[in-house]
């Protein structure tokens, strides 16, 4: 059999390599980040000043909207997968994943379902204007025609998403090198291997919930619609059940990347190992009976409120083990602050941060008053953003050049880190600030008073946007530039993907190598 | 070969022809929905392609499966968590419609029927709705006119649940016959399976008939009508495509693909075909009969 890849294009079409299609989800993601957050720095501009500018109310939300859908399904799952492609056969010692074909398959779905949510901004428009969480009736009974789409690319997102989890247990599960046993396993692959199983549980549920949106659309069916028997809470119960441990699909691989870089450039062991994993798991199981605190103001029971208030707060538990252990990883370390420490740093410090809001967001009384505020914008965007984004580049400057063999500019990263790390708390922080004071969220005027910290957050956020120009020029350092990157890079890492050589060769771990015990200590 | 050894598998044009079969039938399906003329033609194309791709797909893999990888326990492994991490998909999936039916009939309908919390929602909305299970009179009659009865456990659902309970006893007696290498029984129990699968399908669609002409029990018909069949419909779906499949397995046993220890193609069906029945189970208490 011929395992040549084929020339040109064709080679990322029909791509069974697992380092390929790593490469296609992360530079796939990186495209679809600069087009969502294109969208927000237009939502921003029209927020620059009060008074109705240069967008509709209606475009306003369509970009709401999109913008949402897009960096969450385009942008940061993709990524994570890209990382997962790439670092789970080399982490566990495997040749590839295991399942080739299907591989490819659950990144070519991607383009085509993004493709699909864009194209009423085309044709058979409107788009969807509802906000990401297109609660019915909005997206049934008042959803414009574009919303069919979205349904239809959800459905493509959600295969695509239940292909790769199902591949990467596989992959874990029964690719290890022999010698590797379950707690063996690096932390990152630990984390995926949790969030694959959360992907697993929850996928269904959204296929199921948008497929009932479709047929209160068009068939006559009232799932959503009270006076048919149905009821419009019910979408808001489905849609949570799916959309908290969403949050925490997106944010557990994140935690394996930052478990893996704060170890490194500590030059420590990282602490509590095994209290990192329970914790992840702990993390996974406690999203599933959380969802309501997102419903605290839709009149379910008050009993319910409280019940979903405290279990909301145990999970500040299970993460403030996790925050504790990367800080006293890097307690009495020898550390050094390469461009992947700084922003690991910085996800530690902004993504307590924003967790930290999460918890006032958890407390029922204060909820009411916070609810559809622009305090949850800023409570989201600061886990997400400086939390999960910074993660996702201190991963990509971490790794990307061992697989290419070629290293950044350590000034120019330095760079993008102040610059990052400035201008996304100008963007976010006065966010927090309006939202205490009342503005209300996803409307394109506000009162005369906010209109200080709108054009600050305006300016941070173009600040921001600008400044992640600085990360594609040092990625194109590690593909085209001249600086060779060393056999380990960094000193103090450990791990199978180390003792490969730079740049990593197309095929690796042929031949599974011999393992005793954990690889990472 | 050497247990480990890792096979590489050559580039495949077959995702990308898949990706766009699934693209092509959602833009047809879309087009249809909002009436245009050409809509057919995408759907059908799509429905087309992606068969195409399911076909060929399969076929390299049994190829594959039946040479190279013939021995290869790690692959065998493999397939096994990925088909059982498939199923457990498949039952979040039906456990989705299913806690919709029990938020349905203790939470919402109790709510609106006025039995259960705040009393404001039922004098404020329609004073006249009872809550009752199943759901006859919806609350707004006028938008959504109920069903004159619903379709009770013990005649053809009775008569289904038999049918599937023995297709699953048909089956294991096929997967005894195979490990004991009799190709023509195994052949023999398969075809029963298939037979049972078929006539499962026969007499849900009278079943349906029955609903929508004489019971009035239709998609539009209110709540209970909604769970009915999005349940059963999507379980019927699943019987089909399980129907389907046993025969693919059936020509596979008649070919003699399978012997003692090389027949996960076999196993996984089954895997499948019994999720199908313990989903029936479930439907034809909590659905038909409770």
């Amino acid at each position: 059999m011929s395992d040549e890849p084929e020339k040109g294009l064709l080679r990322w079409v029909t791509t069974t390599n697992h380092k390929d299609i790593g490469t296609l989800y992360l530079v796939f993601s990186l495209a679809m980040f600069f087009l969502s957050g294109a969208m927000a720095l237009l939502i921003r501009t029209e927020l620059y000043r009060p008074n109705l500018m240069f967008l509709s109310p209606l475009f306003y939300n369509q970009l709401v909207t999109s913008h949402g859908l897009i960096m969450i399904f385009g942008a940061i799952m993709p990524a994570l997968a890209g990382f997962a492609n790439w670092q789970i056969p080399l982490m566990i010692g495997a040749a590839d994943m295991a399942f080739p074909r299907l591989n490819n398959w659950s990144f070519w779905l991607l383009p085509f379902a993004i493709l699909l949510l864009v194209s009423p901004y085309f044709i058979g428009g409107p788009a969807p204007d509802m906000g990401w969480t297109f609660y019915a009736p909005l997206s049934t009974t008042y959803g414009p025609p574009g919303t069919d789409a979205m349904i239809f690319a959800i459905h493509m997102l959600g295969i695509s998403s239940i292909l790769a989890s199902i591949n990467i247990i596989a992959t874990i599960l029964n690719l290890r090198a022999p010698g590797m046993t379950l707690w063996d396993m690096p932390i990152f692959v630990w984390s995926w291997l949790i969030t694959a199983f959360l992907i697993l549980a929850i996928m269904p549920v959204l296929a199921g919930t948008v497929t009932m949106m479709l047929t209160d659309r068009h068939f006559g069916t009232s799932f959503f619609n009270a006076a048919g028997g149905g009821s419009p809470l019910l979408f808001e119960h489905l849609f949570w059940f799916f959309g908290h441990p969403e949050v925490y699909v997106l944010a557990l691989p994140v935690f394996g990347i930052i478990s893996e870089i704060i170890p490194t450039f500590s030059r420590k062991p990282l602490f509590g190992a095994m209290s990192m994993i329970y914790a992840i798991l702990a993390i996974a199981i406690m999203s599933f009976v959380v969802w309501v605190h997102h419903m605290f103001t839709t009149g379910v029971y008050l009993s319910t409120q409280l019940f979903f208030m405290y279990t909301t707060m145990i999970v500040a538990v299970p993460t403030g083990v996790k925050v504790f252990n990367w800080i006293a990883t890097m307690y009495k370390g020898a550390i050094t602050l390469e461009p992947p420490m700084m922003f690991a740093v910085g996800f530690v410090f902004l993504f307590t941060l924003g967790g930290l809001t999460g918890v006032m967001l958890a407390i029922v009384p204060a909820d009411y008053q916070y609810h559809a505020t622009y305090f949850v914008v800023g409570h989201f965007h600061y886990v997400i953003v400086s939390g999960l984004y910074f993660g996702l580049v201190a991963g990509a400057y971490y790794w990307v050049p061992k697989w290419t063999g070629k290293m950044y500019n350590f000034t120019l990263a330095s760079w993008h880190f102040w610059l990052s790390l400035i201008s996304s708390n100008i963007t976010f922080w006065p966010m927090l600030l309006v939202g205490l004071a009342g503005m209300p969220r996803r409307i394109p005027d506000y009162n005369l008073q906010f209109t200080d910290f709108n054009q600050l957050a305006t300016f941070g956020a173009f600040a921001f946007g600008l400044s992640q120009i600085l990360f594609v020029i040092a990625m194109r350092q590690c593909i085209k530039g001249h600086q060779k990157a060393g056999q380990t890079i960094w000193d103090g890492a450990k791990g199978l993907e180390w003792r490969l050589p730079t740049p990593l060769p197309y095929h690796t771990f042929s031949e599974p190598p011999k393992v005793e015990g954990k690889t990472y200590i | 070969m050497s247990k480990h050894e890792h096979h590489i598998i050559p580039p495949t044009y077959l995702p990308i022809l898949g990706s766009v079969a699934i693209f092509l039938f959602l833009v047809g399906f879309l087009s249809w929905l909002h009436k245009s003329t050409y809509a057919i033609y995408a759907s059908s194309t799509g429905a087309f392609l992606l068969l195409l791709t399911v076909v060929l797909w399969f076929g390299q893999v049994i190829k594959e499966n039946m040479t190279i990888f013939r021995d290869d326990e790690q692959m065998d492994r493999s397939f096994r968590w990925g088909m059982a991490w498939f199923l457990f998909t498949e039952v979040a999936l039906f456990a989705a419609f299913f806690g919709v039916l029990y938020y349905t009939r203790f939470i919402s309908l109790s709510i609106l029927g006025g039995t259960v919390g705040d009393e404001a929602t039922h004098y404020l909305l329609w004073p006249n709705f009872s809550g009752a299970w199943p759901v006859l009179h919806t609350p707004d009659p006028s938008k959504f006119l109920g069903p004159k009865q619903v379709i009770g456990p013990w005649g053809l659902p009775a008569i289904n649940t038999l049918i599937l309970l023995v297709s699953g006893v048909t089956i294991t007696l096929a997967h005894w016959a195979l490990i004991e290498e009799k190709h023509k029984l195994a052949g023999f129990w398969q075809l029963l399976t298939i037979l049972l699968g078929i006539s499962f399908l026969c007499l849900q669609a009278t079943e349906y008939i029955e609903a929508f002409t004489e019971h009035g029990l239709r998609l539009d018909s209110g709540i209970y009508g909604n769970i009915f069949f999005m349940l059963t419909g999507l379980h019927g779906f699943h019987v089909t495509l399980g129907t389907i499949m046993l025969c693919v397995i059936l020509v596979r046993i008649l070919l003699e693909h399978f012997d003692e220890h090389h027949h996960f193609a076999f196993e996984a069906v089954a895997w499948y075909w019994h999720m199908v029945d313990i989903v029936w189970l479930m439907l034809f208490v909590f659905v038909y009969w409770l």
